[in-house]
């Protein structure tokens, strides 16, 4: 019967593994993505209902009643969310996923402890798994933490920074050599753990919010890698291989981000993202003169224009404004004008995020531009409208080599005729930058909310 | 080092290959619910957690099993909730264009 027992979890998890792997390559395609999160949900279903079969598992409660809990939360949470709350989401939860992995390995290895001699390749991966299991708990409680603005989301810096971290990074070295070398005991690995907490956020700390989403992205492969050494630990091939999958694919779609982000991964942890940026940009900006425009004119620019192009960014969506835009879009389409959206590779909060959005309030797919597509219109358009974007649209990261975001690819918004901005304030980006954009001759600025503001310049166009 | 070790070794270095091709190719628009799918796939240690949980002894191991159930659970299936629900908007477009 053990052997029947045996044979079925094997098999299972082998199904497991190839459902895995099926969806992560569905998921890679428009088309089939729903289809491959699905498939990677049954794969999830079978290894899950499979190892409550396994002879290691005496006692269900901690099992059943975890579950219900985590699940709960997870799914309350997960249904609840605004889709603009979700990068900080899923940050939260690739700092649980983290924690699970520490756990797992701590638990692990005062087993092995106990029962006698802990094998080098075990203490590796009892080592790695709690290191970085740590590191991405908390760094990403603290990146999530700076996407909903929680804490600062400015790059917290101080010169104490640097000997800090390399200190407790040197800490975490010596546990895992006492814990490898000198079979340390329970007491080395707590220390371990204690360490790498900390660490996380000592690394994520001094990052700017700007580089978040390349930092949740880096976390969320670092996750993937430390399941797999939970794998390790356990001896379990189906915590080895999803692992695996996700830190490969985790860290291939970093690059990825850092490359459309044009931020170097280096430049995002060692770089002086925010620390060379605000001072001299922001203070002289003041004296530099706006002009104001009302709902009123900026729907005559609209309405008389022959082609417009909308860049929309996060304060958009913050506004929840797509459904607004999508009937200014609707009403101009009317007149005739030809409505085109500009969608910044990392508009919102990480790339992608604006499409999800704006297919939230159902824009036609066939509007929406990518950069590449879209930045050689921009000189033979009328008017572009800036909704809430800020940072994607700045000119100093084609022209001024000492501004923090300079390189960064933009979309070519001053080429346009003219520029209608809205804003809530002139307060800069998240990447807390001055913008000169909002200071050139052709460039309107339309404050308020941008629901609000977008609603009274609806009922302008329709009585132009 | 143990045969079994040595395999889940070569286990991982094949499926890392493996996991770079297979999203290799994936658009711009896709990263966002792409990070939350895998995201959600880590969720997997929820069923470290369970062994752990289950085989557990002593009153730490306990502690250490239910706090691995409930934050594995909630990774995975909140991982997968929400990119379900992200993943939901894009099939009303016609995105055969793609």
């Amino acid at each position: 019967m053990e052997d029947l027992r045996e044979s079925t979890i094997h098999v299972a998890y082998i199904i497991s593994a190839v459902l895995f792997i099926i969806g992560l390559k569905r998921l890679s395609a428009p088309a089939t993505a729903r289809q491959g999160n699905q498939l990677a949900i049954a794969a999830m279903v079978i290894a899950f209902l499979v190892t409550l079969i396994d002879r290691e598992i005496v006692t269900y409660w901690a099992i059943i009643i975890g579950t219900l809990i985590g699940g709960g939360i997870g799914l309350y949470l997960a249904r609840a969310v605004q889709m603009t709350a979700m990068p900080q989401l899923v940050a939260l939860f690739n700092g649980m996923g983290g924690g699970t992995a520490a756990v797992i390995a701590v638990g692990e290895f005062i087993k092995f402890a106990r029962d006698g001699e802990v094998a080098v390749g075990e203490a590796l991966a009892v080592s790695f798994g709690v290191t970085v299991g740590c590191i991405a708990f908390t760094g990403s409680l603290v990146a999530g933490g700076k996407l909903h603005e929680l804490l600062p989301s400015g790059a917290i810096r101080s010169p104490i920074q640097m000997p800090v971290s390399i200190l407790l990074l040197l800490g975490v070295v010596a546990t895992w050599v006492v814990l490898v070398g000198f079979d340390g005991g329970n007491t080395t690995v707590w220390a371990m753990f204690a360490i790498a907490l900390i660490l996380g956020v000592a690394l994520v700390i001094p990052i700017g919010g700007g580089d978040m989403p390349v930092v949740v992205a880096l976390l969320n492969s670092m996750t993937g890698l430390a399941a797999a050494a939970a794998g390790f630990v356990l001896d379990n091939q189906i915590l080895v291989i999803a692992g695996a999958l996700v830190g490969a694919s985790g860290m291939l779609l970093t690059i990825l981000m850092s490359r459309a982000m044009n931020r170097p991964l280096s430049n995002v942890f060692f770089g002086a993202f925010g620390a060379a940026g605000a001072s001299g940009a922001t203070a002289d900006a003041e004296a530099k003169p706006i002009r104001e425009t009302t709902p009123d004119d900026a729907a005559v620019m609209l309405g008389y224009a022959q082609s417009v192009i909308i860049v929309p960014g996060y304060g958009l969506a913050v506004a929840q404004a797509q459904h607004a835009i999508r009937e200014l879009a609707d009403e101009l389409d009317k007149r005739n004008v030809t409505v085109r959206y500009a969608i910044h590779p990392v508009a919102g909060r990480m790339p992608g995020h604006m499409n999800v959005l704006l297919a939230e309030a159902n824009v036609p797919y066939d509007q929406l531009f990518e950069m590449e597509q879209i930045n050689s219109e921009f000189q033979r358009t009328d008017v572009v409208l800036v909704v809430g974007a800020n940072d994607v649209v700045n000119p100093a990261a084609r022209s001024d080599t000492s501004s923090p975001i300079y390189g960064m690819p933009i979309l070519n918004a001053d080429q346009a005729q003219s520029i209608i901005v809205m804003k809530r304030s002139m307060k800069p980006g998240f990447a807390g930058i001055e913008n000169e954009l909002f200071h050139l001759d052709k460039t309107r600025m339309l404050f308020g909310d941008a629901k609000d503001t977008l609603a009274e310049v609806i009922g302008s166009v329709k009585a132009v | 080092m143990s045969l079994e070790f040595v395999l889940a070794v070569y286990v991982f270095l094949l499926t890392v290959f493996l996991g770079i091709e297979l999203i290799n190719r994936v658009p711009a628009t896709l990263h966002t619910p792409l990070m939350s799918a895998t995201n959600a796939i880590h969720g997997i240690v929820l069923i470290g957690a369970m062994l752990v949980a289950g085989a557990a002894d002593t009153t730490l191991l306990h502690i250490l099993g239910l706090v691995g159930v409930i934050l594995g659970a909630g990774n995975a299936v909140g991982g997968f909730a929400v990119t379900d629900r992200m993943l939901e908007m894009f099939k009303k477009k016609p995105v055969e264009g793609q």
